[in-house]
């Protein structure tokens, strides 16, 4: 198993950096996935009631000058480690003014995934920080429950209304419940819902606008004001808008079809499912930066709380 | 608003409706006596007044008076009803509690009477908020019958400077004594404490004294005897509220 890789622009090292200060808000450990084209950090949660399982892509030329690597065996030519996100952000926040980064898996006393850091100095001499960020190597055998998730197809997709806003109230809400309900409309209507013994919020959004689906069928005979809903776990949902780094100028929703890269502006879409089983419903958000150049694909899948 | 107004079914339902342009002008006021979880508010046409009381011990009132409201009508005599405060500052507040320079949320209050709730529709934006919060029955609050003739001391402060007094109090006080004279020191802070004894004075032609009018020496424990605070506040558009808090003496010691 061997990987190095090299990012020497200073754009590419910032959104770098930028994406794992995301992935460190929203999963404590994650599994870091590489492939000869891409980087993926995943987290999935298998508790369905209410559970966070979260997906995100990197698109490895958009980031690095360089990049080898050389996976488990020539048919799985991929690499799986755990590790602790923190650790990583941690280490790009040395990367800050960098003149190059380069990252490897090595071994030292275990598997580690190495970060040096270039820096100039004030006499314009370099010199080099290196973290040792210690993996875990994820067996061939667990790499099944690691796979890309299939997003079943949303019953409504909805452009999100701007994120500081939904930001305020999920986090007043948050101090009357914990149990949000989204609820979407073909029409371009999103509220967001808490209901206790003592008091109902809800706050209405209007005028959103739509995508278009990814199943044309399914939208022709839904509708428009027919309401969507889901049950989620706000803490869950405050932790994704806070570890919103991008601003996006309009927060879409399509769960499959999105193409990476897009230069439409940053993206962060919500799609609902709502099935005839609970478990299976859920709120998917998907956020994408801005920078045609090097685009990261986020996607956080929140499944429904139980009634 | 027309946003707002679309949302009311039958305005004559209503006991109490009552708007703002700018929810701060109310929400400020209702910080100001947040010390319990519950409040009850009373309704004339001439405004609410909103009460929290602790333990028959210290009550404090909130005066937002009618011309305070863009609009504002109450169909009966006067209506009471009881509320949870945390959970009304939570929804007076949901677009945020740090206001943004120049974005003002609007508030519409509509109360239909005993056992209806509360119904609050906040707009900022463009984004309406609903909120029903259910009422409860009104508990008797204390009424501190106190008449300007039984005034003995009457101390009016600028309240900066009382602020920054408060704030350094040695907490390992158990009480706090007030004291309250004609002659010197005037008007005293002390507190006991574990690192001994201290005194914070105000003399009377203070910058911070506004009026002062002793005739009896008094000294007080703890947050006095029926001593009664009241403070003007100046809410954004410049417009003043009152709030007021009664206090029952823990002990009255005697002039020494």
């Amino acid at each position: 198993m061997k990987f190095r890789a090299k990012i020497v622009d200073t754009a590419c090292l910032n959104h770098f950096t930028r994406v794992s200060n995301m992935i460190a808000k929203l999963a404590k450990t994650c599994t870091l996935r590489i492939s000869p084209d891409k980087l993926n950090f995943i987290l999935s949660d298998r508790v369905a009631n209410g559970g966070v399982s979260m997906w995100c892509e990197l698109e490895q030329e958009n980031f690095f000058s360089e990049f080898q690597m050389e996976g488990v065996s020539a048919e799985n030519n991929e690499i799986y480690l755990e590790l602790t996100s923190e650790n990583l952000s941690r280490a790009l926040k040395t990367a800050q003014n960098a003149r190059a980064l380069k990252i490897k898996l090595t071994n030292k006393h275990f598997p580690c995934l190495t970060v040096s850091i270039e820096l100039l100095s004030v006499s314009s001499s370099s010199r080099v920080v290196t973290h040792d960020i210690p993996v875990k190597v994820i067996p061939r055998k667990l790499w099944k429950d690691l796979q890309e998730p299939t997003v079943p197809d949303a019953d409504v997709s909805i452009y999100l209304p701007v994120l500081k806003t939904m930001k305020s109230v999920v986090e007043k809400m948050k101090n009357i419940s914990n149990h949000l309900i989204i609820e979407a409309n073909l029409n371009g209507e999103l509220n967001l819902k808490i209901e206790t013994e003592l008091v109902c919020v809800t706050t209405h959004f209007k005028d959103l606008g739509n995508p278009p689906l990814a199943s044309e069928n399914a939208s022709q005979d839904r509708n428009l004001e027919q309401m969507a809903e889901v049950h989620i776990d706000i803490r869950k949902l405050l932790q994704f808008l806070a570890g919103q780094q991008v601003n996006p100028t309009k927060a879409t929703c399509r769960p499959t079809e999105l193409p990476l890269g897009s230069t439409l502006g940053g993206h962060i879409y919500c799609g609902l499912v709502c099935r005839a089983s609970h478990v299976e419903s859920g709120c998917s958000l998907n956020s994408m930066n801005d920078d045609h150049r090097s685009a990261a694909h986020v996607q956080l899948t929140l499944q429904q709380v139980s009634l | 608003m027309p946003l707002l107004t679309q949302r009311i079914p039958d305005e004559n339902d209503y006991c109490l409706v009552a708007s703002l342009d700018n929810v701060r002008n109310l929400s400020t006021i209702l910080k100001a006596i947040h010390f319990r979880e519950h409040a009850t508010c009373f309704a004339t046409k001439n405004g609410i007044k909103v009460t929290v009381e602790n333990a028959k011990c210290v009550q404090a009132n909130a005066f937002i008076q009618a011309g305070i409201f863009q609009e504002f009508r109450v169909q009966e005599e006067s209506v009471t009803f009881r509320i949870n405060l945390t959970v009304l500052l939570d929804c007076l507040s949901i677009f945020g509690s740090s206001p943004v320079p120049g974005t003002f949320t609007a508030l519409r209050m509509c109360y239909q009477g005993y056992g209806y709730p509360l119904m609050l529709f906040l707009e900022e934006g463009g984004v309406v908020t609903v909120c029903k919060i259910n009422t409860q029955e009104p508990e008797e609050t204390l009424d501190f019958d106190f008449c300007s003739t039984n005034v003995i001391n009457k101390i009016i402060l600028q309240s900066e400077g009382l602020r920054e007094a408060f704030s350094e109090l040695d907490m390992t006080s158990e009480v706090l004594q007030i004291t309250m004279s004609p002659d010197k020191p005037y008007f005293r802070l002390s507190t006991f404490g574990n690192a001994g004894s201290s005194h914070l004075d105000y003399p009377k032609d203070s910058d911070l004294m506004e009026l002062f009018h002793c005739n009896e020496t008094q000294v007080n424990r703890s947050v006095g005897c029926h001593l009664v605070m009241k403070y003007m506040i100046r809410n954004e558009d410049g417009q003043i509220c009152f709030v007021e808090y009664y206090c029952c003496p823990d002990e009255e010691v005697p002039d020494s």
